[in-house]
């Protein structure tokens, strides 16, 4: 029989801790589940495999958050991701984060990670940020996967590979109860009964469409389609503040990271097209981007990252960073266009839209143990609403939420689930691949992603917003009415599709409830053009009351780390002054 | 509504002289984020089945043989 030939069946497993996505938050929330509890049972389940899974398939340059003491407080990190996160924060978590990090520096360490040490021994670290330095080298960060891997396997953690899990399953009383998944090469089912459930599914990353119009040329691993986020909402679990867009600076038709968090400190900048600075600082914030938008469209653009002016031994060891891991292809790429660094800049521009709690704010609203609103259910990583986080917070707040679901698996047995509702996410499943005639899922993803450049993108305008909702409410119907999966794999895509258009749909209700501009170009209003402390200095949360998509505003929790009247708008003061 | 087949010149290309997919090497086919690759029941090598590429490097990396090439998706180029 062949690969992705449809097979018929359903079996059921259980375990104590279920890890759902194995890239980076999974693999450490799984080892520190089972560390904490040796005897229990630990699966991680994922859709493709742990080896070259998520958002560092191929390694990470380095840390974007590492709060190391000498160099930076956790007072003044939770301050600087307030202020750039324009104050919606519940810096517990934050705070906690940047508490917890250096352990886990320290721990990944100890794994085999090199992290860029100067002659004396200390961390190497670069500032990036507007105000604090944070930014630390990985001098081989391209084995990050590799190591994980190893304690993984050491650890005994089990590890399910090509499953992809679609809904999850609560009890009558609404604790968490387990999960549906299907392989993704044979379309059989499996049921995991668990006690804990953590989702790990990383960003909503193939929501718009790339400018170059290659469906898979996205900024995220294109693997990355916002399952977690619609598994969430169909679980009644409270997504944060989706309005605020993940929106990147990125190499113009690659649609990777340029990357200035590696050139910069070495003297690289951003400029336009005169050859100036046109931003105070490129940490990718909401209000960066909205001067990089402006600039691109005000006639001073193509937007550039300059480093001719640097030494050419420079610019060698730059290179040898940027080709060599996270997106080793950028190399190829240059060379395919002829582009030097020596003697060429690099053109930008910007990216599709998405959701990515690790670059902006958009996720499952999580407290500061990893707990989402239903109970059992933990998330961790770019889908959780933690600001900012990066994959250094994804291994952070992945060890906690990994802790806290062991404690709750260890005090809870197992819930009960409705058969039914086994069998009605069967049928849904299914429903594509029982078709004789209809659309492909290519052609539903490629229209819902066009609708959501054409409708969506910033500046988000209300009337075009509707208009948005209808057409993708049309896709809707086409996507659950006609279309066909003809194997195993077109049915992996289906369900991608299905996971897409909730992001849409969430996208789109979040940022109409939202009344009033925030974050820079995330989440610019053009009818409400100003921000408004008074109504809106809140989180939104969007969730499923009684089958229908509904938003609410939720109090931000007060500080742990106040901040100064004269503070709060260091970020909205991006543009580099004409004059004294 | 009849499907047509939609003509695409795939990114990753793979030497079939280098590939050990006959003697039952899957490394690339199993490490593949979007699962594109597969070995072709016709030469037993590994081939890029689906035009879904995030142009990672996983693929040719991993290839004990040398035997996978990734390009840049010609739409990017």
């Amino acid at each position: 029989m062949s690969l992705d030939q449809i097979v018929d069946g359903l079996s059921e497993v259980s375990c104590d801790v279920l890890v759902i996505g194995g890239g980076t938050a999974g693999p450490m929330a799984a080892l520190k589940a089972k560390l904490k509890n040796p005897k229990a049972n630990v699966v991680l389940l994922e859709k493709a495999n742990v080896k070259r899974s998520g958002a560092i398939s191929m390694g990470m340059d380095g840390l974007n958050n590492a709060v190391i003491p000498g160099y930076a407080t956790p007072e003044q990190y939770t301050k600087e991701i307030t202020i750039a996160n324009d104050g919606i924060v519940d810096q517990k978590a934050v705070y906690k984060y940047a508490q917890n990090c250096y352990s886990i520096i320290e721990e990944l360490d100890s794994f085999g990670i090199r992290f860029l040490k100067n002659e004396n021994g200390d961390y190497a670290v670069k500032k990036v940020h507007h105000i604090g330095t944070y930014v630390l080298p990985m001098p081989n960060g391209e084995t990050v996967k590799k190591a994980l891997y190893r304690q993984l396997r050491r650890a005994r953690i089990l590890i399910s590979n090509r499953y992809m899990a679609t809904r999850l399953l609560k009890s009558a009383d609404g604790r968490i109860a387990g999960v549906v998944s299907v392989n993704t090469r044979t379309a059989e089912m499996l049921v995991i009964k668990a006690k804990a459930v953590i989702l790990c599914m990383g960003a909503a990353g193939r929501l718009g469409l790339p400018t170059s119009g290659y469906m898979f040329g996205t900024y995220e691993n294109a693997a990355n389609s916002g399952d977690g986020y619609a598994m969430a909402y169909h679980a009644g679990a409270a997504l944060a503040n989706l309005e605020c867009y993940q929106i990147n600076p990125l190499i113009k038709d690659y649609n990777g990271p340029a990357c200035a968090y590696v050139a910069g400190p070495f003297g690289a900048f951003t400029a336009n097209n005169e050859g100036s600075r046109f931003i105070e600082c490129d940490y990718w914030s909401g209000q960066m981007m909205l001067e990089f938008y402006n600039e691109l469209l005000s006639g001073k653009g193509p937007v550039f990252l300059q480093l001719k002016h640097l030494h050419p031994d420079t610019i060698s060891e730059i290179e040898s960073t940027l080709h060599k891991v996270e997106r080793p292809t950028r190399g190829l790429f240059q060379q395919g266009r002829g582009v030097d660094y020596r003697n060429d800049s690099i053109e930008m521009h910007i990216s599709e839209i998405g959701f990515c709690s690790g670059h902006s704010a958009s996720g499952v609203f999580v407290d500061d143990n990893a707990r989402t609103t239903v109970p059992g259910l933990y998330a961790a990583g770019d889908m959780a609403s933690v600001p900012h986080n990066y994959m250094l917070g994804a291994f952070t707040n992945g060890a906690v939420a990994g802790i806290d679901a062991m404690e709750f698996a260890d005090n809870h047995d197992f819930a009960e689930f409705d058969a039914a509702d086994v069998a009605m996410e069967r049928d849904r499943v299914m429903a594509p691949t029982k078709r004789e005639d209809g659309i492909p899922p290519n052609q539903v993803e490629y229209k819902t992603r066009r609708l959501v450049n054409d409708y969506l993108q910033p500046p988000k305008v209300t009337r075009k917003y509707e208009l948005g909702m209808r057409r993708l409410a049309e896709a809707r119907e086409d996507m659950q009415e006609r279309m066909i999966a003809r194997n195993a794999h077109e049915l992996l895509r289906a369900l991608e599709v299905q996971s897409i258009m909730d992001c849409a749909d969430m996208a789109a209700h979040a940022s109409l409830y939202r009344e009033e501009s925030r974050w820079g170009l995330y989440h610019w209003r053009t009818d409400f053009p100003e921000k408004d402390n008074e109504n809106w200095f809140c989180h939104t949360l969007l969730s499923k009351q009684d089958g229908k998509m509904t938003s609410e505003k939720r109090a931000v929790e007060p500080y742990v780390v106040p901040i100064a009247d004269d503070e709060k708008d260091l970020y909205d003061k991006q543009r580099i002054r004409a004059s004294a | 509504m009849p499907l047509a087949s939609y003509q695409t010149s795939v990114p990753v290309v793979v030497d079939d002289a280098k590939c050990i997919a006959d003697k039952g090497c899957t490394v690339c086919v199993d490490v593949c984020p979007l699962d594109v690759l597969r070995i072709s029941d016709m030469t037993n090598k590994a081939y890029m089945a689906y035009d879904e590429c995030w142009y990672c490097m996983p693929c040719e990396a991993d290839c004990p043989t040398g035997a996978v090439t990734v390009n840049i998706p010609y739409l990017l180029r």
